[in-house]
This record gives C-alpha cells, sequence and structure tokens, in this order.
C-alpha cells in the first residue's frame, strides 16, 4: 500500500524540514529579543525602528517575503550569503526570510511577557546602579521569557509549518517533495497524509513538551 | 509662605561639608498637579530625616527624585557634593550609592532571597560570588532572615520580604539609605520587625530619608521631621518641636486627624 514511496527519500526532505527549522528558529529568537528589547529601549530612535519593522514585516504574507529573498536580494542584488551551489544559497535565503518574518512575532510574544514584570522589580534593579542593559537581561528578560514559553511554543509550531513556504524558491524539503510525488503518484490522499502526518510529530512533541516547560519555569509571584 | 520671589543666589553643592543631600529649588509637576514647589532640603551625614504628612503631598515624589527614578522639572539636586547626572553610567553610579526601599518591596521574583542580595554586588560592584555571598550572609542574618536564603520571595511574609529589600539595599554600602513607605503594605503584626531594623540602621549612624506614616518611629528615630503637604515642605524641625507644638495650621490639622485615634 506505501508502494509509492519507493525511490523518493522522504526522511531525507523532513530533515530539511527540520534543519529549515532549528535555524530559523534560533536566528528569530535572538532577532526578535533584539527587536524586543529596542521596543523597549528609551531611546526614540529604537523604539521608532521596533516599532516599524515589527508593523511592516508581520503584515506582508510569508510568501512574498520568501520569493523576494531568492528574486530581490540573490538575483537582483546578488547576495548569496557566503555559499555558491544554488542549493545551499536557497536554503540560507529562506532561512534568512523565515527569520525575518517570524522574528515579528517573537518579537511581540516576548514583549506581552515583559509587561507581565511588575514596573517596580525595574525601578528596584535600577535603583541597584544596574544598567538598562543588564536590567533587560538580569531582571527582565528571564521573567518575561519565562511566562511566554506557551507562546513561543505557538509561534515555534507556526515556524515548522510556514517552512513549507520556501518550496516556492526550491529548497528540496517536504513541501517540495510532496507537490513532486503528488504529479507522479496516483495516491494524493494518502500522500496528504503521510505530509501531514509527518508535521504533526514534529510539532505534536514540541507543543506538550514547551507547555509542560512552560508550567516548570513560571515565575511565581 | 511670603518669600515668594525665588532667590538667585548660586547652588554650590558640597559647600557645606557634612551635607549629604543637597536638594535646591526643585520643581516638578504631573500634568497639571504641581507635586513639588521650590523644595530646598539639606540632609547631613549620618542624620535621620523622616518625611511625614498626607496622602498627595509629594513625599514620595520627593524621596524618589532623591535618586532620579523621577525627573524633576527645574531645580537642582545634588549628592554628596556631587549633581546628579542626568543618565546613562553616571547617573547609575550614583544610584548604586543610594539605597532605596519600596513600599511594595520589589523584590526580584525569579531569584532566591541570597541572589536578590549578591546580584547588585557582583554585577555593579564587581565582586566575586564568593565574598558577594558571605557579605550577603551577614546582612541577611543582621535583619533575621538568615536562614531564609535559599527561598524564593513569594514564599516569604511581607515583612521578611521588605527585610530582605533592606539588605540588598545595604549590600552596596549605599551612603545615604531612602525609604518609600517601607511598612505601608504590611500587616499590622509584621510591620514592627521592620522598624526595628531601621532602628538599628539610624543606631548605626546610616543617613536615612525616611516617608513614612508610623509616627512612632518619627518620634523615637527622626533627628528632623519634614512635614510635606501640596508639594511644599511646611514645617521642618526636630520631632519633639513638632509633635508637641506643631506651628502651622496644615501641620495642626494633621495631627489632630491622626494622634487622636
Amino acid at each position: 500500500m506505501f508502494d509509492f514511496l519507493q525511490g523518493y527519500d522522504v526522511l531525507g526532505a523532513f530533515w530539511t524540514t527540520i534543519q529549515l527549522t532549528v535555524w530559523s528558529a534560533i536566528g528569530s529568537l535572538v532577532w526578535g529579543t533584539v527587536l524586543a528589547a529596542m521596543r523597549v529601549s528609551p531611546v526614540p530612535v529604537m523604539r521608532g525602528f521596533g516599532t516599524g519593522y515589527v508593523n511592516v514585516v508581520r503584515n506582508i504574507p510569508l510568501t512574498v517575503i520568501i520569493v523576494f529573498t531568492s528574486l530581490g536580494l540573490f538575483q537582483t542584488l546578488g547576495v548569496s550569503l557566503g555559499a555558491d551551489t544554488f542549493d545551499v544559497i536557497n536554503f540560507r535565503l529562506a532561512v534568512l526570510g523565515l527569520i525575518a518574518y517570524t522574528s515579528a512575532f517573537v518579537c511581540e510574544a516576548l514583549r506581552s511577557g515583559i509587561n507581565t514584570v511588575p514596573l517596580g522589580q525595574v525601578e528596584a534593579a535600577r535603583a541597584l546602579g544596574l544598567s538598562f542593559i543588564q536590567v533587560l537581561t538580569l531582571v527582565v528578560l528571564p521573567q518575561a521569557f519565562r511566562s511566554v514559553v506557551g507562546p513561543l511554543a505557538n509561534v515555534l509550531i507556526a515556524l515548522t509549518k510556514n517552512t513549507t513556504v520556501a518550496a516556492a524558491i526550491g529548497v528540496p524539503e517536504a513541501a517540495l517533495l510532496m507537490r513532486e510525488m503528488i504529479e507522479n503518484e496516483a495516491q494524493l490522499i494518502l500522500i496528504s497524509a503521510v505530509f501531514a502526518a509527518g508535521f504533526i510529530v514534529l510539532t505534536l512533541p514540541t507543543g506538550l513538551f514547551l507547555g509542560r516547560v512552560g508550567k516548570k519555569v513560571a515565575v511565581k509571584r | 509662605m511670603s518669600g515668594a520671589a525665588v532667590s538667585k543666589e548660586p547652588f554650590t553643592p558640597g559647600m557645606n561639608s557634612r551635607a549629604l543631600v543637597e536638594l535646591h529649588h526643585v520643581d516638578k509637576h504631573f500634568g497639571p498637579l504641581h507635586v513639588l514647589r521650590d523644595i530646598d532640603l539639606t540632609v547631613d551625614r549620618g542624620e535621620v530625616v523622616v518625611v511625614i504628612g498626607p496622602s498627595g503631598g509629594g513625599k514620595s515624589t520627593l524621596c524618589r527624585a532623591i535618586n532620579r527614578l523621577e525627573t524633576i522639572d527645574s531645580g537642582e539636586i545634588a549628592i554628596d557634593g556631587r549633581p546628579l547626572p542626568a543618565e546613562g553610567r553616571e547617573l547609575a553610579r550614583l544610584r548604586a550609592d543610594v539605597g532605596m526601599v519600596f513600599q511594595s518591596f520589589n523584590l526580584f521574583a525569579h531569584k532566591t532571597v541570597l541572589q536578590n542580595v549578591t546580584l547588585g554586588q557582583i554585577k555593579v560592584r564587581g565582586k566575586d560570588r564568593k565574598s558577594a555571598e558571605e557579605r550577603a550572609r551577614t546582612l541577611l542574618d543582621r535583619v533575621g532572615v538568615g536562614t531564609q536564603a535559599a527561598k524564593y520571595p513569594a514564599q516569604l511574609s511581607g515583612g521578611q520580604q521588605q527585610r530582605v529589600a533592606i539588605a540588598r539595599a545595604l549590600a552596596m554600602d549605599p551612603k545615604i539609605m531612602l525609604f518609600d513607605e517601607p511598612t505601608s503594605a504590611l500587616d499590622p503584626e509584621m510591620i514592627n520587625e521592620v522598624l526595628e531594623v531601621m532602628r538599628q540602621l539610624a543606631r548605626d549612624g546610616m543617613t536615612m530619608v525616611v516617608v513614612t506614616h508610623e509616627m512612632g518611629f518619627a518620634r523615637s528615630a527622626a533627628n528632623r521631621v519634614v512635614f510635606m503637604a501640596d508639594g511644599r515642605i511646611v514645617e521642618e524641625t526636630t520631632p519633639d518641636e513638632f509633635f508637641t507644638n506643631p506651628r502651622t495650621d496644615r501641620a495642626k490639622d494633621f495631627l489632630s486627624k491622626i494622634l487622636h485615634h
């Protein structure tokens, strides 16, 4: 019944999906944190940039962003991100696009966490003589992260599924292979089911695990 | 109130070598509300100044302005002869020398009691962890919560939390301690344990500015009472003088409302 799988590297395609997810997750966590820091910083220019970035980027369809990294950044501006084969270039461009997009959502999740930290603790930290960066990294962000593990898990699950958009610029991940198989084989429903199951296998444990982590690290007040 | 004309003598902080905190013609508004009106105040080294007065009179704002948690509109504030820096590293350095205790304790909820007291020592003073912890344990013992060092703030009573907050501020070896209504959020039976720690501090010679509604503390521990109402310093005298012989009607009215029940 699963003969149609023969000759296709389904696991390899999902491995690419995982790699896209992991690199993008790390990148968007870092960039999203920087954006959140900008949005709460005392410097108006930074606040303006952070706000502007989030409001522009999160309202652009991901497909447009991913296609732009290929057509705009690579083919027009020649940005190849240090790679020389098309496969690697496209992979890196897709990661860049996914980071640019997902970080806006990470930023907003994190900012809602920052808002849960009582202002009094920030004042106490400032009164001790800590700098803005120290207040942020020692007092505010550790508590903010703990309170938004759940929302960040949502962002991660969405990111995992969003990696399928990388198919638009030819990154050989799961969705690209699925399209190819649907064209070649007469097993439309089964093929879809296999790939759907594959994504659930990736995202379901993520959600359950992070849900538990979130409960465990929650700050008692 | 008659000397309405603002005197223009130059402000030279540090002229009086006994003065640790100097406020000179300080004004502040919250929107249309004039919360600090032409405040002049000097706090000498080793002096305990208690600020009392009706709510909304500007007491807390005055206290918070001293380490610039509130900015001021005009006037000057100097600490230890140096004008208060506007922001940045200089301001952070000055704040490290000014201990502050808040009404709502404001302990760092994600850190243990011990970590609360070592954080500033390690990150601001650059001490190593071991000597910071040693100092922290000494201070926690001194305020009577030494056995709670490994707990998180949420596991402590209000009185214990406030004493930890005092230890946290003392760990920075501040030149002065500011107390912004330190007992107002406490259950009555816990007020005394905090006041006792503060009395001990005063006896040890710490310079203190205390905003409070605890008249007993003002009588027993203050060198000077500053009575504030409507953004002004209305009276400034010894506790004995203030409580037995207030000069202004505003102070008489205030005292009559709080002392007769």
